[in-house]
Formats: structure tokens, C-alpha cells, sequence
């Protein structure tokens, strides 16, 4: 019974998003012995595929008003409990002589009925905010977005669950329901780094698999009407914004510019692909080709901005259960009892929503899963800061000599950064230039964050995000893997894999300096380091 | 993508990381403050382009001799970058030693008119104390004596009405060492330039380059004493005339620096703006001009490139002239840097790393043992006489010098 005991518990929530994440967070400050389990790693699908634009609602205040007040009560919350993640930088709705400048009106009052701060100004005022803005505007809008970073929030979710007890297992993956009659009583989880199956109970397990969710139900006997809409997304070299721009117009193709930490990002596409898919994501040149034209109209220096890679998220789109043929499509959050849907109990699903609203889905499923387990607690995650963004009493920062490292690193890890040991020469060095991350900030994260290899690490501190992709930092931060998980072999094998999945973005936009680039990569990894003895290694994930 | 290479503002993403900068940054070597070129250009470019709090102060250890920018192998103007970043982000505001060692125009026509005393008082033990300890210049530093008669009041006295005699006419932007300091340099270009056939017209009203108003922090005002000289520059140039100096330094700050780091337009110029020994040079290789020189002029001379020279790429020109000397024992010196970088070397924090990074030059002239050490750059000069005690001089002295003046007015008729 012991041994029962041990692998039993409250909640098993599946899926390291950052809903899943938020999910495992909610239920286990509610008290709720939690378990998180991850077929990959955190941010591995559509979370570590977006925007990154923390929206105010307003790009679906004319077509959604419950979306758009979703969003700007979730905005409103993250500035306060996810500081450190967001990064309050308003944004622009700016209308171009091709758009019809009528739509402003429209648009500004629907912002306002859903309670967004949406004020007019004058185009020449725009400019001033914004320099890199289109100066053939010619009208402008000004409303609370933000860019928020994915991993971060994530991240801080996890460490927060894990805080209040609750245990992760990342590269886990479910491969069946452990079922008493119909009740969902249990997963079987196979290890997808050693291979081995373990089985752990559960009385609510709670779908947080995103697109991914769809099979997760199907295993569990539950069907979910998803329809998978593919979105691709341009990263470049550098900020050339610094507020958000989007188009005053019905939301279209390419028309968000969002500032994101050290880099801007333009996007997205949209497209339907086949389910069979979604592991499988590849931007094509047509893709890149309306990224790149349209997002010229919105900052016209784009078009001489080295862009660092391009990639593709996958939008867990559900259709409303009355409709199969998907033509009424919400992007809302859907929350499904699967004991009253599908005769199915101990299995709910959390899905559909958006990043902005991913506290929101977790406290609807925790809400049902507290109701279930008859647990009468109340969400708190709306008021109580995450960890990282707790309050500090008073500017402490000093600008010290060769700190740039140290400011990015809080940047990273808000108040967390405190416990990176900067505090040796050695410790100090910088492991990624062009991120500004430590020996020290990788150690950390190796030490407390679930990172076993170069992705994992790359998620968690953006070694090997920045303009190099790699190059310089990710040799050294394999060096330090090897040193921690002691075998270098395997992190051979990583560092080979960690570079096939840096290069299968930049493949799609390899010219100029891009191209440059990844050539120079490959003479140190594959002329001087000789990694092409490693050349078949998958692409990690 | 469809714009000419290095025309955009974004040149910093031509970076591709081969470290190669940090190499060659004399700096980095001795001063572990310094974060190198590649970390305080183009890498620290993309956080000050995101929040400029990521400005980190240790850009003051950049001395911009700019031979990143000469190693860059992707062309990327990273000296460039970081002058930008300490003007446009630095917070510290200049104090009374940033004045008074940019304010070159200032001090020299104050320090000449009292030059016995000013260089009297320069030397003293107390004075130097003193100005260690109060505005931070270096006790160690000899300063360049002042003359007690500027070049422009010689030229003036005795040599402008004679200028009129000449057909064919130059312009020549002396700089301050040569007006304040030592006019014999300006008085040797003079000499050696009506030997040649050539009157010398000076600018009506020059200004300091700017060069330390550029690097002390003092933008506005570098900005406005460049637009004077650009116009004055322009107006030579509506002559017909080509604009020459003789300081490697003061050359590259108007042809690259007023562009590059106070954006200002020099482009219809900047072409005829060059080294006086640039302009000799090419008139020999084209037919149309020769020195001869005297038969008992015997010297080994070791060339020193200064940090400017090697990144305008003209000591080829400075040492093609001294090797057509014949009685002249010519050693090229490895290109490296002494150390002094214009005002950098005068602050007492640099000091130490000055003399540091200097070592190399000061072995090589020990090992060498020459009579005289040639080079471009003033600062040059000053700082490897004072650190190795050998004889300095700027390429067209000893050209002056070792020239038969009759024979080449006679050979240019």
C-alpha cells in the first residue's frame, strides 16, 4: 500500500505548457498533491511558439468581446502577479493609406466596451513613441499591450508548484489511461529519455495537452473536435521596436510586431494543417514572403533587419460540440467535464484559450477538480505574485562594471537571480555572449530548473537564442552539461542535436548574414570539433 | 537585403561572432574590466538597443584605435559603435579633467602665450601630485612642452606672402601640436611642399579636429568645431585644393569620425581631406613630382604605425617616402599600440594599462636600437619618448631634413 500511496495523488495534470504549468500551480497552492507530467520539456509545443505579445484584448474587441475582456483582465493580473515576465510596453494600432481609417472608430469603441484603455493619437505623436513605425501612417491608436515571454511564465509556474509541493516530471509521456470501469483512475507514463513505464494515480487527471490534448482524450476513450491552425512567426537580430504595432484593421495575416526581450518578432500566419502534422511544423518560403511584405508596412526597417530564424506554432483551435464541421471556431477557453460529456469521470480538459489566458483555464479546471474532490478553496493565483516577481522593497540595483550579465540575468529570473552564484571569475564568465548568460546562470539552471540538455537550458535561460544561434555558447554550455550530468558522450550527442534544431529555423530564412552565419557554425562544429560524426542525430525537442 | 553592404544602420548585425576583434584589442589584453570590442559593440548594441540601463560605464576603457574595426573580417564598425554608445548612453557627465584635456584650442593659445612657465610649472613634482590627485591626470605623464610661438603667427610673419609666388597651392590643416607644440613640423610640411612647387594656404578659421572633445564626451561642442572646419575644408576644396596634415589622427577624425560618430555629412569632401604624405606619395608615383635628397644623411629609422594610420591603411605611404632616402636604414616595427591613445594614457586609472599595452612597441625599439623612431601621430610621439627615451619624429621632418632643398626646387621646375 505504501508504495500505492506514493504514486498516488489529488490531481495529475498532463502537459508542460504554460497551461498545464499554471494548472499544476493553481491546484497545488489550493493544497491539492499535485503531479505534473511533460512528454517533453516545459514550452515544448505551442507555448514556446508564439508571439510572445502580452495583448490587451483589442485585436479582438471588434470580433470577440468576451476574448477581449478575458484578455485585459488577464493583462491587468500578469503585470502584477508575473512582473518579471512582462514587459509593459503599450502598443500601437496603427491604419495605413491602404486600410479604410472608418474601421478606427469601430475598433475604438469596441475596445472600449470591453474595458480597453484605447486612446487616439495623432499619427505624428505616433512617431515620436515609436520611431520605427510605418511614417506613411495615417491614423494611430494607443492601447495597454505588452510582450510577455512564454518561457519565463512558465517556468515560474513550475518553481511555484513546486514550491507548494507539487512534483514535475518532464520527458514523461503518457501512453494509456489506468481505468477502473469508465472512472480515469491513473496514468501509464513511459520515460522518454531511459525508456522505462511507470504508472502513477491519480483521482482527477486533468488534459492540458494543448493541440496534443486531442490525442491525450482519444486515449482516454474522449473525443475533442480540434481543428490545429498553423501560425508562423519571423524572429529578428534585434529590437528595431520598442512598442507593440499591429494593424487597425479585422485582424489579418503578419500584422503583429511585438518586442521581445533582446529581438522583435513578426507574425503570424494562419493556416488549417492536417493533425498528422503538428509534430512536424515547417515555415515555407511563402510564408516567409507575407511575413516579410507585410511586416515591412509596419516597420519599414524590417526589410534590412537580419532576421535569426523563423518557425511555426500550431493553435489548439476546438469546435463547439454542437457544430462537428468546425465552421464556428472560438479561440475562448474550453473546459470539459468528460465524466457529464463523455460518461468518463476522474477526466477533465482544459483547452483552447490563449497564453494570455492561460491562469484563467487553470483556475476553471483546478475550480472543477476542487468541486470533484469536494475541495472548497478559493483561486488565489489572480493575487498572489509568482516567484521571481514578489515585490522588492527598494531599487537595489547598482550598475557595477561588467554587470550587464547580472542585469539581463534578473531580467530572466526577476528575484530568483539572487540565487545564481555569480560570485567566482569563473562563475562570472560568460557562457552565451550575445544573451549575457553566466556559468553561473547555467549552473542554476541545471541545478534547480529541469534542464538535462542544451533545449532544456536554451528554455530556460536563452543560451543560444541570440544572434550566433548557438555558435559560441552552446559548445560551452554542453561542457557544463557534461560536467553535471558527467558524460560527455551523451552531451556530444546534444550538442549535435542542439544545433540541428537551431538550424532547421534559420533554413528557412539562410541568406545574408543569416547564411553567414550558420556557415561559420558549421566550420567550428563540423571542421573543427568534428560533431559531423553526429550529423544523423534527431533534431531535439 | 537589396542595399549596398554597410549602408544601414543595423551594421552591427554583420557581426557573426568570430571573435576575432577581441584578439586584436589592445585593451582587452591588459585591462580585464574592459568586456572587448565584441561585447562592448555589437553584442552590447542589441541590449542598449532594448533598455539603454544596459550601457555598462567599463566603455570608458575603450581607446578607439579602432583595430577591431581593422580585424572585423564582416566589416562591422564596432570602434564606431562604441564611441556612439558612450556619447549617446554614458551617464557620467565630463568633469574639469575631460575639459581641460579636450579643449586643445583653449589650453594651447592660453599655454603658448606663458609657454616658459606653463612648461616649467608642467614639470614640476608638486604640480603633477597635485593634478594626480585633484582632477586625475596621471603624475607619471610628461606633458609636450609649449612653444612659445604658435605656427600661425610664424606663418603669418614670415611665410604667407612668399605662398603667393606658387601656381599650384595646397591647404594645410596644421592640428594643434604642430600649431601649439612643435611648429617645426608644420614649418618642415611648408618646406618640403614650396620645394615641390606647391604654396601653402592655411584655413581661415581652423578648429581642433575634435578628437578629444569626441572621446572626453563633449559631442555638442566636437559637432560645431567640426562644421566650421567643414566648411572651411569645403571652401579649399572650391579652390581646387587638396586639404593635408600632418597628424595621422587628425586626418582620420575628419574623414571617418565626423561621419561615423557626430553624423555629419562630409562625403563631397572627404576625398580630398588626407595625409601630407599620402599626396607626396602619389604625385612621385604618378611622374609628376620628385625629391632628392642629400647624400650625407645617414639614419636608422624604425617606423611605429600608429593605431589611426593602420585603420586609414596610409603608413604605406609614410614608409615609401622615408625608404627613398638613401643614406636611410629602414625598420618596419610590428604593428601595435603604444598605449597613450590621445588623452586616454593622461587619466591616472588608464596609466598603468597605457604603459602596459605600450610594452611591445618599447621592446621593439629597445631591440631595434634606431637613431630615430618615425611615426605619424603625435600622442605616438609623446608617449614612446617618454617611455623609452628615443628620438621621435613625424615622417615629414625627417623628410625635411634629409631633403636637398636646391636640388628639388631645381628637379620640380
Amino acid at each position: 500500500m505504501g508504495a500505492i500511496d506514493q504514486n498516488h495523488y489529488d490531481v495529475i495534470v498532463i502537459g508542460g505548457g504554460v497551461t498545464g504549468a499554471g494548472t499544476a500551480r493553481d491546484c497545488s497552492v489550493r493544497g491539492l498533491k499535485t503531479l505534473l507530467v511533460e512528454r517533453f520539456d516545459f514550452t515544448a509545443g505551442a507555448t514556446g511558439r508564439n508571439h510572445g505579445l502580452l495583448h490587451s484584448g483589442a485585436r479582438y474587441a471588434v470580433t470577440d468581446q468576451e476574448s477581449a475582456t478575458e484578455c485585459i483582465k488577464e493583462n491587468m493580473t500578469l503585470r502584477k502577479i508575473a512582473r518579471h515576465c512582462v514587459e509593459e510596453t503599450d502598443g500601437l494600432f496603427i491604419t495605413l493609406p491602404e486600410d479604410d481609417l472608418a474601421f478606427q472608430d469601430t475598433f475604438v469603441k469596441s475596445c472600449l466596451k470591453a474595458g480597453i484603455r484605447a486612446d487616439v493619437i495623432d499619427p505624428a505623436e505616433a512617431i515620436r513613441l515609436e520611431p520605427s513605425v510605418n511614417r506613411s501612417l495615417i491614423g494611430a491608436v494607443r492601447v495597454p499591450d505588452g510582450a510577455v515571454d512564454p518561457f519565463r511564465l512558465t517556468t515560474a509556474n513550475a518553481v511555484d508548484a513546486k514550491l507548494h509541493g507539487a512534483e514535475i516530471l518532464t520527458y514523461h509521456e503518457v501512453i494509456s489511461f489506468i481505468k477502473d470501469g469508465d472512472r480515469v483512475v491513473g496514468v501509464e507514463l513511459r520515460n522518454n529519455h531511459g525508456g522505462e513505464i511507470i504508472k502513477k494515480y491519480a483521482d482527477i487527471v486533468i488534459n492540458a495537452g494543448g493541440i496534443w490534448g486531442h490525442n491525450i482524450a482519444a486515449l482516454a476513450g474522449a473525443n475533442i473536435n480540434m481543428f490545429p491552425a498553423k501560425g508562423a512567426l519571423l524572429i529578428f537580430g534585434h529590437r528595431v521596436n520598442n512598442m507593440v504595432i499591429n494593424r487597425c484593421r479585422k485582424p489579418a495575416d503578419a500584422d503583429i510586431l511585438v518586442p521581445g526581450d533582446t529581438i522583435c518578432l513578426i507574425g503570424t500566419t494562419s493556416s488549417r494543417v492536417p493533425y498528422d502534422e503538428i509534430d512536424h511544423m515547417k515555415v515555407t518560403p511563402e510564408e516567409v514572403d507575407i511575413l516579410m511584405r507585410e511586416g515591412q508596412k509596419l516597420a519599414p526597417s524590417l526589410a534590412d533587419t537580419r532576421i535569426l530564424r523563423a518557425y511555426a506554432g500550431v493553435r489548439p483551435l476546438v469546435a463547439a460540440d454542437n457544430d462537428p464541421s468546425g465552421r464556428s471556431i472560438s479561440r475562448g477557453i474550453v473546459c470539459l467535464d468528460h465524466e457529464t460529456r463523455d460518461g468518463i469521470p476522474g477526466f477533465i480538459t482544459i483547452t483552447g484559450g490563449k497564453l494570455m489566458t492561460y491562469r484563467l483555464m487553470a483556475e476553471w479546471a483546478t475550480d472543477l477538480a476542487c468541486k470533484k474532490l469536494g475541495r472548497n478553496v478559493k483561486c488565489t493565483t489572480d493575487k498572489v505574485c509568482l516567484p521571481g516577481s514578489e515585490p522588492v522593497k527598494k531599487k537595489s540595483e547598482k550598475p557595477v562594471f561588467g554587470g550587464i550579465g547580472d542585469r539581463a540575468a534578473q531580467g530572466r529570473h526577476g528575484t530568483l537571480s539572487s540565487k545564481i552564484d555569480n560570485s567566482n571569475k569563473c562563475d562570472a564568465s560568460l557562457v552565451c555572449e550575445c544573451e549575457e548568460v553566466s556559468v553561473g546562470e547555467v549552473n542554476y539552471a541545471i541545478k534547480e530548473l529541469d534542464t538535462y540538455n542544451l533545449i532544456n537550458l536554451r528554455r530556460r535561460t536563452r543560451v543560444g537564442m541570440g544572434t550566433c544561434q548557438g555558435e559560441l555558447c552552446a559548445c560551452r554550455a554542453a561542457g557544463l552539461l557534461a560536467k553535471a550530468n558527467g558524460c560527455a558522450k551523451k552531451s556530444a550527442e546534444d550538442l549535435a542535436s542542439f544545433m540541428n534544431e537551431r538550424w532547421k529555423g534559420m533554413y528557412p530564412v539562410a541568406w545574408g548574414e543569416t547564411l553567414c552565419e550558420a556557415q561559420f557554425t558549421s566550420w567550428i562544429y563540423e571542421g573543427v570539433c568534428g560533431l559531423d560524426t553526429y550529423s544523423n542525430s534527431a533534431v531535439a525537442i | 537585403m537589396n542595399k549596398e553592404i554597410n549602408t544601414n544602420e543595423n551594421n552591427f548585425e554583420q557581426c557573426i561572432k568570430c571573435t576575432i576583434c577581441t584578439v586584436y584589442c589592445p585593451v582587452m589584453a591588459v585591462n580585464p574590466d574592459y568586456p572587448g570590442p565584441k561585447q562592448a559593440g555589437p553584442d552590447g548594441e542589441r541590449y542598449r538597443l532594448k533598455d539603454p540601463k544596459f550601457f555598462d560605464e567599463a566603455l570608458k576603457y575603450c581607446m578607439n584605435c579602432k583595430r577591431c574595426e581593422v580585424a572585423c573580417p564582416s566589416n562591422v564598425k564596432i570602434g564606431d559603435i562604441i564611441q556612439k554608445a558612450r556619447l549617446d548612453y554614458s551617464s557620467k557627465k565630463p568633469g574639469l579633467r575631460e575639459f581641460a584635456l579636450a579643449n586643445t584650442d583653449l589650453l594651447g593659445t592660453v599655454a603658448t602665450t606663458m609657454a616658459p612657465i606653463v612648461n616649467g610649472t608642467l614639470k614640476m613634482g608638486v604640480v603633477k601630485s597635485a593634478m594626480h590627485g585633484i582632477i586625475g591626470v596621471d603624475k607619471h605623464r610628461q606633458f609636450p612642452s609649449y612653444s612659445g610661438q604658435k605656427f600661425t603667427t610664424w606663418f603669418r610673419k614670415n611665410a604667407q606672402s612668399k605662398q603667393e609666388e606658387y601656381s599650384r597651392f595646397v591647404t594645410y590643416f596644421h592640428g594643434c601640436y604642430a600649431n601649439y607644440n612643435y611648429p617645426k613640423l608644420a614649418k618642415d610640411f611648408v618646406k618640403i611642399m614650396n620645394a615641390l612647387g606647391y604654396g601653402v594656404h592655411l584655413m581661415d578659421k581652423e578648429k581642433c579636429c575634435g578628437v578629444a572633445l569626441i572621446s572626453n564626451g563633449f559631442k555638442k561642442k566636437a559637432a560645431k568645431q567640426a562644421a566650421t572646419n567643414l566648411d572651411c575644408i569645403r571652401e579649399a576644396v572650391r579652390r581646387g585644393e587638396p586639404v593635408l596634415g600632418t597628424s595621422s589622427t587628425c586626418a582620420f577624425t575628419i574623414r571617418d569620425e565626423y561621419e561615423h560618430i557626430l553624423g555629419m555629412d562630409n562625403s563631397d569632401v572627404r576625398d580630398s581631406v588626407m595625409l601630407a604624405t599620402r599626396f607626396i606619395f602619389k604625385l612621385i608615383d604618378a611622374g609628376k613630382a620628385k625629391l632628392v635628397f642629400r647624400d650625407d644623411y645617414r639614419r636608422r629609422i624604425a617606423y611605429h604605425t600608429p593605431c589611426h594610420m593602420e585603420k586609414l591603411g596610409w603608413s604605406i605611404y609614410s614608409t615609401s617616402l622615408m625608404k627613398m632616402i638613401p643614406g636611410v636604414d629602414f625598420v618596419m616595427m610590428d604593428s601595435q599600440c603604444c598605449g597613450i591613445a590621445g588623452t586616454y594614457g593622461f587619466k591616472k586609472e588608464n596609466y598603468p594599462y597605457s604603459q602596459k599595452i605600450g610594452e611591445g612597441v618599447f621592446r621593439q625599439i629597445s631591440e631595434i636600437q634606431p637613431d630615430i623612431v618615425a611615426t605619424d601621430c603625435e600622442t605616438c610621439k609623446w608617449q614612446i619618448e617618454m617611455s623609452t627615451g628615443a628620438h621621435v619624429e613625424n615622417p615629414i621632418t625627417i623628410i625635411a631634413d634629409a631633403l636637398d632643398v636646391e636640388a628639388t626646387i631645381a628637379a620640380n621646375k
